[in-house]
């Protein structure tokens, strides 16, 4: 460790309830604790902590608490001390800072500025305990033209669709980035919700097939584990042109944490650092996305939707409507809070756009264009509660990606150190002492627990708006007021501000 | 300065009623008027109006453009656009009577049109769009004059003040026809113009509607898609441009357009036998942002008959009845029982249940 840099947080004993059961000890991975034999008591290594505040809930004794320490550099508005210990860490090891997890910068959170509309006297609020509320939908194209047969019957041209039985998904996690046992709970968790969760670029392990059903796989610049059933299995197949955490480059997963397993679902060698390309080699234009597209469908047999998933960017609205003439059929849009198990901190920290922003932006372009139909969208990095949700969608979104929601659910702490391949939860890891610790069968019970509820809090919010299907609440921007927005906020976000009449 | 109608969302409460006589006899509006001053307490005088079906015999294969002028330059400037597209076959003012509580009328006109054949043909649309189009033209692009009706043998009768005044005002009782419906409103908002006021009409569909959508917002944004410019913000408006999206331009029937619009549940759905089932299912798929939530009930006229529909979930009340050739429908009993008081059968729609009457030759097949 760099002697310039102290701890960040403390570890704080309380000697009168510690019964030195060393519970502590075995259960961090980070080697915090240890055990003095001469005193017979606990001793921590502050340095070592990185607040993922294990130790914390397995305390018998409730004797630990974790603060963040008042050692401070000299007060400075312009050299805060994470910004001086980033200079020390660089000049003493020469590397690019990595960083997991989403964006924790400051930045203003659109959704907490945008309030959601309720009915009074003129048309009534809907109780979803007495009425049917439907937040079942579908994902894909819906461009059709009527065709009837000899009977006058609709014929059903419609190209493949998702069907959700809740607007949320579970975003593209990896196995690698996180465990077998985490992917287990987010694929039966998936399966028992009727919604859908995603490979990430890790490939697909064996013992999931079985949950295709439920499944979207990635396919992403590394092109792990993609081969014929991998494509045949799933629901779903993802393009993944870039990732909110850290738009404009590719995977980075450390060999530390590609085990045998690993490597084979990967389809890579065992050990070494797996690092996908910025870009598909094979896509450098617009043009070349339509072809993997089209590849793709060409593969199995157009029965599949093809999502194709952008950072939020600049120009995102462009790029969106470039992808919606290019045959996906669903645009996955990742802002620059999604989460990551490892980025660098620069990039995670100063690249992207807010997708409250790049939705707002992307629904309304491609309404102008009348191509709104060709497409999907979907949402996330990052969707946090059930009114993130509401809000995405009455901005325009079909549904939502959510990953960290899904990983504080299996008890992710969000310490940030997802790169170190430590978790002592279980989550992002392949440590199978570490793994062992996310039991899969709780683990997927409380991702059911979450997305149920957030079903019913939007079920709760849609009926206060007099609205009871998903589908009329998609785009639906009148249900949206901003407070605390500049002009220029209210316009790209196509909102009024609170208080302002229909 | 008090906005224009368009200028704001206005949501309002409202009466709605119509009748038909489905063996296509005439009948005055004067039955109309009877019934909708029953249900006075249901408008607040700022808005009422009517639409008549076969009420022009002898121009019924011209298109019947009734409009608002806010002065002579504005009918100047329109008079020129008309001539460039259309045959002016007939044209007047139309006569109103003199009524103490219906004030500051504008000018109203009615001509009797036909697309110039070298101008449609020109333009390679299809005559009905030609026309909806021209009728934007007027209403977006000429200050001061607005379109209100534009369908061929029927006409709309609007403005502000309570629908019975309305109705005479205009001399309802002089026009006779199959099928008339009629509109009063309760604005939350005031409007003080007239062609605010309800049915809205495009081309030969006028939709009178009691409600207000919760999914405004998402149709609105959607339906735009095709080309139509919600102007007026209202819900009227913009259920009927679903309505001519989904049955002009898609093709839809009428049970078709409900099953979009008042959608069953899915769950109601998934009870349905296989075909139903299927149909229903796709219906809600292809066309998910044209489901409409929220209270309405509406009375769709088109050339040879009515639809009544309510929301699904049956926020609003609409009756039916049915007495001899004669149907009626009406958002309370009262008023059909006003102008009939024996009826052969009552009875209340479900939500979601289109309830489509028509001249009995035309069943089987939409004008």
């Amino acid at each position: 460790m760099d002697m310039y840099i102290q701890p960040e947080y403390e570890v704080v004993r309380r000697e009168d309830r510690c019964i030195a059961c060393r519970v502590c000890e075995r259960q961090c991975a980070n080697l915090v604790h240890s055990f003095d034999p001469e005193t017979g008591k606990m001793q921590a290594d502050d340095s070592k902590c990185v607040n993922c505040h294990r130790c914390v809930c397995l305390c018998p004794t409730h004797a630990l608490k974790i603060v963040k320490s008042d050692d401070t550099y000299r007060q400075n508005a312009n050299w805060d001390g994470q910004t001086i210990n980033e200079v020390y860490k660089q000049a003493n090891a020469g590397g690019v800072l990595l960083s997991s997890m989403g964006n924790p910068k400051p930045f203003p959170v659109f959704w907490d500025k945008m309030l959601v509309n309720a009915s009074q006297v003129t048309n009534p609020p809907i109780d979803p305990l007495r009425e049917p509320m439907e937040t079942q939908l579908y994902l894909g194209k819906r461009t059709v033209k009527i065709e009837r047969d000899e009977r006058g019957r609709i014929k059903n041209t419609l190209p493949p669709q998702l069907k959700l039985s809740a607007p949320i998904m579970f975003s593209a996690m990896s196995y690698g980035s996180i465990s077998y046992n985490a992917h287990e709970a987010l694929a039966r968790a998936a399966e028992e919700l009727g919604i859908y969760y995603n490979t990430g670029e890790g490939g697909l392990h064996k013992d999931f097939y079985k949950y295709g059903k439920n499944t979207i796989v990635q396919v992403a610049s590394g092109r792990f584990g993609v081969f014929k059933d991998y494509l045949e299995t799933a629901a779903a197949i993802e393009i993944k042109m870039g990732q909110g955490a850290k738009p404009g480059i590719g995977g980075h997963l450390p060999g530390a944490k590609i085990s045998a397993d690993v490597s084979e679902t990967r389809m890579i060698p065992e050990g070494v650092d797996a690092i996908s390309p910025a870009p598909h080699h094979d896509i450098y234009s617009i043009e070349d996305l339509r072809q993997l597209v089209y590849s793709l469908k060409e593969a199995t047999e157009y029965k599949k939707p093809v999502i194709v998933k952008i950072a939020a960017v600049h120009n995102v609205a462009a790029i969106a409507s470039g992808i919606a003439r290019s045959g996906a059929d669903i645009i996955a849009i990742d802002g620059y809070r999604g989460g990551t198990g490892a980025a660098p901190t620069r990039i995670r920290d100063n690249v992207g756009i807010p997708v409250e922003l790049a939705l707002a932006e992307v629904d309304a372009r491609l309404r102008e264009e009348g191509i709104r139909d060709e497409v999907s969208i979907v949402v996330g990095g990052s969707v946090r509660s059930s009114a993130d949700v509401v809000k995405a969608i009455a901005l325009g979104a079909d549904a939502c990606y959510i990953g960290t929601a899904a990983l504080l659910a299996l008890g992710c702490h969000l310490c940030r150190t997802c790169h170190e391949g430590k978790c002592n939860w279980g989550i992002a890891t392949q440590r199978p002492d570490l793994v062992k610790r996310l039991n899969p069968d709780i683990g997927y019970k409380r991702l059911v627990n979450l997305v149920t509820a957030w079903n019913h809090e939007i079920q709760e919010m849609m009926g206060g708006m007099g609205i009871n299907s998903v589908e009329a609440l998609r785009g639906n921007r009148l249900m949206l007021r901003g407070i605390g927005l500049t002009d220029t906020e209210l316009r790209i976000l196509g909102i009024k501000y609170a208080g302002e009449s229909l | 300065m008090l906005l224009k109608e368009g200028q704001f969302r206005n949501p309002s409460g409202c009466a709605v009623t119509g009748v038909i006589d489905r063996s296509g006899k005439s009948m005055s509006g004067e039955g109309m008027i009877e019934a909708i001053s029953v249900m006075h307490d249901r408008s607040n005088g700022l808005g009422g109006g009517f639409a008549g079906y076969g009420i022009y015999p002898h121009y019924k294969d011209f298109y019947a453009f009734h409009l608002f002028y806010d002065g002579n330059t504005a009918r100047a400037d329109t008079e020129k656009f008309l001539t460039r597209h259309f045959e002016i076959v007939y044209s007047s003012e139309i006569q109103t009577r003199k009524i103490p509580s219906v004030k500051d009328e504008p000018l109203i006109f009615r001509y009797f049109l036909a697309p110039l054949p070298q101008k449609l043909a020109n333009s390679h649309l299809d005559e009905r769009e030609y026309v909806a189009r021209c009728v934007n033209r007027v209403n977006a692009g000429i200050e001061g004059a607005y379109v209100f009706s534009c369908g061929k043998d029927m006409g709309i009768f609007k403005g502000v003040g309570y629908p019975e005044d309305i109705g005479r005002f205009y001399r309802l009782e002089e026009y006779e026809g199959y099928a008339w419906t009629c509109h009063g409103r309760y604005p939350t908002n005031t409007p003080g113009w007239w062609g605010g006021a309800h049915p809205f009409g495009l081309l030969d569909f006028s939709v009178v509607h009691n409600g207000e959508i919760s999914s405004y917002d998402a149709n609105r944004r959607y339906i735009e898609m095709f080309g139509y410019k919600c102007t007026l913000q209202t819900d009227t408006e913009v259920i009927t441009y679903i309505i001519d999206y989904l049955v002009r331009k898609q093709g839809l029937s009428l049970e078709e357009t409900a099953h979009v619009i008042a959608a069953s549940f899915w769950r109601t759905i998934r009870e349905k036998e296989e075909e139903t089932r299927e149909q229903e299912t796709l219906l809600r798929r292809m066309f998910p942002s044209l489901l409409v939530t929220g209270p309405f009930s509406i009375i769709l006229g088109f050339t040879g008959g009515l639809m009544a529909l309510n929301d699904r979930l049956k926020l609003r009340s609409v009756v039916c009845a049915e007495k001899g050739d004669k149907c009626y429908i009406a958002s309370e009993e009262s008023a059909i029982r006003r102008i009939e008081p024996d009826l052969d059968r009552v009875f209340s729609p479900a939500g979601g249940e289109p309830v489509i009457f028509k001249l009995y030759d035309q069943q089987g097949g939409r004008a």
